[in-house]
């Protein structure tokens, strides 16, 4: 079955194809039904891939020979594709997300005038995502991480009327591209130093120390490579500082969001730092980096999502956060705690996402001031939500909770109680902040104008399947099941785990019920005044709600600065390069209107020059004739 | 039996004549007549050498005759060219007709 693990990301590239054939006039049925199928197709094939791994099938990469420059192992790159632990789970993950948002978006997108494009769209990026997760070698990653990224760019722009979508997607191409940038230049870097481009090479060539290049020693060559590598993550993962496109990246329509900015494609970041763990564990400074970067990105996401009033934005916020504890756990070394974390997450994520859009489409609003009291009219989707809210927040026994204790135990054993404490701040934040959308969503007094009904089948299904994973997709991990998933991954060399202890998991419950109960109180109870909390914080509250200022911040002195040099080279090429070109051409016209003066038009004037000129020959070729017989 | 260099003398001396003539003379009728007459030099040339030349014999005199038979029917579309010009420009002054010229 691994043999044919191409066919996973080949269906759906078919039913792009398809679809695309079939143009934009497509009935929308007809576009679901494709989609959905070929996902599902794609689901199932996964699942037996991983039934395979899990029992044990062979690991070896599918290489063919992809082009041949020269003599030597250098001078051959390979394209192909591998599976292993790691990638089949995320085959799964992401073909499960995949097949659930592609039935969702059947209910949301229904009447969109370019709902086949949608699908379109939707079909390319699960295509690409899935190439991704089984490309062997970096080469062929990046051609998948950046069709991914022109997927995502696609999708947050496809309501581009909407002047907001537009800047939104030009945004996140551009600040993806940052990183994608230094991704770049690490793998190019890696195989300047390895001669390959393959992940396993490159660690084995790192541990062995055989890395030759002149300027940089093997030490730096590693941390340099693997912090350049680490940039392209964090890029797309949405890490500080780089994660201002993710919140923008909500002006997408909401399936979107959860399958590309929450489940799958965001997680790339993640998945490409598991994956060439064995480089970052060569140096110990690109560890810490991931780590710390992780730490504050964590912190940093939740402390913004407190005060956020757009129902997606909190979520995004919610998204870079826990991306955040993923870097985080990676860097701790915690290999298996970090990807247990993603794939949870990859369902918990999802779910919230997909019901706030169930939200969206009934209120038609992302306003959480107009909303409220949806518990009694949309049942299955105040449900599914509360569930996807309890596994964010980390309650026993939903998917968070081991996920995330796992985590934050690897912090503590990995002796960095910084890292450990900031992951318990950011998960108190994150219990309140997801409670109070809960909240303020769901209970109460209803706010908005519309009259809001429960969404049909085909999104209220979605919702129960990923709420099932949101309270079962931990126990994988989960100390009753021996790990059975930590199991199922293996250590790579270098990476410690630590098994949360009943400690760890007594505080970090203490501290979501915490979180929740304050939540409670504020919105659910209202025994205390929000207004009167943000009134006497009101300098932290201004630094989280306008986002710790980060755009206003990066228009000052990156956007403006680049714009003005922009200006500047636009100036110097109209005025100086274009002025030059224009010099050239108006002295050449200056020069032969004086030179024109000569042709007067008297035949007489001419016969005498021809005259003249038939002397001279004579003249000339007479002495010529005179010379050689002389 | 003069011998041959006068006869090319004389020849060169008119077509010197024509070629003056033809490079500066206002009119355009006297123009004309210079192209003629350096015309008949040539003439004179052929006759000479059919006459005095290296290989002697009558073909030089009956080129002459071909010769002065195109020069008279070149004449004919000559001077109705420059009755057109004058038509046309109202003028026989070569300096008018300047219209090759930028």
């Amino acid at each position: 079955m691994i043999a044919y693990a191409w066919l996973v990301p080949a269906i759906p590239l078919v039913a792009y194809l398809l679809l695309l054939a079939l143009g934009r006039r497509v009935h929308e049925g007809v576009a679901a039904a494709i989609g959905v199928l070929a996902t599902l197709i794609s689901l199932v094939l996964s699942l037996m891939i991983f039934v395979d791994v899990a029992q044990g099938g062979g690991q070896l990469p599918y290489l063919w020979t992809w082009l041949t420059f020269g003599p030597g192992p250098g001078h051959t790159w390979q394209a192909g594709f591998e599976v292993n632990s790691l990638n089949a789970l995320m085959l799964v993950v992401v073909s499960f997300v995949s097949t659930l948002v592609l039935l969702f978006s059947r209910g949301y997108m229904h009447g969109d005038p370019r709902f086949g494009v949608f699908y379109q769209y939707l079909l390319l990026f699960v295509f690409s995502m899935l190439g991704l997760v089984i490309s062997p070698n970096f080469l062929q990653l990046y051609v998948f991480w950046e069709l991914v990224g022109l997927c995502s760019y696609l999708l947050v722009g496809f309501w581009y009327e909407k002047p907001e979508a537009a800047a939104a997607a030009k945004k996140s191409f551009v600040v993806t591209r940052l990183g994608d940038v230094g991704l770049l230049a690490g793998i190019i870097l890696l195989y300047l130093a390895t001669g390959s481009f393959d992940y396993d090479d490159i660690a084995r060539a790192i541990q062995t120390g055989g890395l030759q290049i002149h300027w940089i020693g093997p030490q730096g060559l590693a941390t340099l490579g693997a912090l350049l590598v680490f940039l392209g993550a964090a890029g797309k993962s949405a890490q500080f500082p780089l994660h201002v496109w993710l919140p923008d990246a909500m002006e997408g329509p909401t399936p979107v969001s959860a399958l590309i900015h929450a489940a799958t494609m965001v997680a790339a970041g993640v998945y490409l730092v598991a994956r060439s763990f064995a480089l970052f564990d060569a140096s110990p400074v690109a560890l810490d980096v991931v780590a710390y970067i992780g730490g504050i990105t964590a912190i940093l996401g939740a402390a913004i999502g407190l005060t956020q009033r757009d129902i997606k934005r909190v979520i995004a916020y919610s998204t870079i956060s826990q991306l955040g504890y993923m870097m985080m756990g990676l860097g701790v070394a915690a290999y298996s705690a970090a990807v247990f974390h993603l794939f949870t997450h990859a369902f918990f994520k999802a779910l919230l996402f997909l019901a706030a859009g169930s939200v969206i489409h009934a209120v038609d609003t992302q306003d959480l001031g107009r909303m409220g009291g949806l518990w009694r009219r949309m049942p299955v989707t105040a449900s599914t939500f509360l569930f996807g809210a309890l596994a964010l927040s980390g309650v026993p026994p939903f998917a968070g909770f081991w996920s995330k204790d796992e985590i934050l135990a690897s912090t503590l054993a990995a002796g960095r109680p910084l890292l450990f404490a900031l992951g318990m701040v950011a998960a108190f934040f994150t219990a309140f902040y997801i409670f109070r959308v809960f909240f303020l969503t769901f209970t109460g007094r209803y706010r908005g104008d519309r009259v809001p009904r429960e969404s049909g089948w085909v999104m209220t299904l979605p919702l129960v399947l990923l709420a099932l994973m949101a309270l079962g997709a931990g126990w994988a991990g989960a100390p009753f099941t021996g790990y059975a998933l930590e199991r199922f991954l293996g250590e790579p060399s270098g990476a410690s785990e630590a098994g949360a202890g009943p400690g760890v998991m007594a505080i970090s419950t203490a501290v979501s019920l915490l979180g929740i109960g304050l939540a409670w109180l504020m919105y659910g109870e209202r025994a205390t005044s929000p207004e009167a909390w943000s009134r006497s914080l009101w300098p932290l509250y201004r630094l989280s709600f306008h986002k710790f200022y980060f755009d206003e911040l990066y228009q000052a002195v990156i956007v403006r600065p680049a714009f003005a040099l922009g200006k500047a080279f636009d100036w110097v090429d109209r005025r100086i390069i274009d002025g030059i070109v224009r010099l050239a051409a108006e002295a050449t016209l200056a020069v032969a209107s004086g030179v024109r003066r000569i042709q007067t038009g008297q035949v007489q004037t001419y016969g005498l020059i021809t005259l003249l000129g038939i002397v001279a020959l004579i003249a000339v070729s007479w002495s010529l004739l005179w010379g050689v017989r002389s | 039996m003069a011998p041959i260099g006068s006869f090319l003398a004389l020849a060169a001396i008119l077509f010197c004549i024509g070629l003056y003539g033809a490079l500066t003379k206002r009119n355009i009728i006297i123009v004309l007549l210079s192209i003629e007459l350096m015309l008949n030099a040539a003439n004179l040339n052929l006759i000479a050498f059919s006459r005095l030349g290296v290989s002697a014999n009558v073909a030089g005199q009956v080129f002459g005759l071909f010769s002065m038979t195109v020069a008279a029917a070149e004449v004919a579309v000559g001077l109705a060219i420059l009755i057109a010009l004058y038509r046309n420009r109202n003028s026989t002054d070569v300096r008018d007709m300047n219209l090759m010229k930028w």
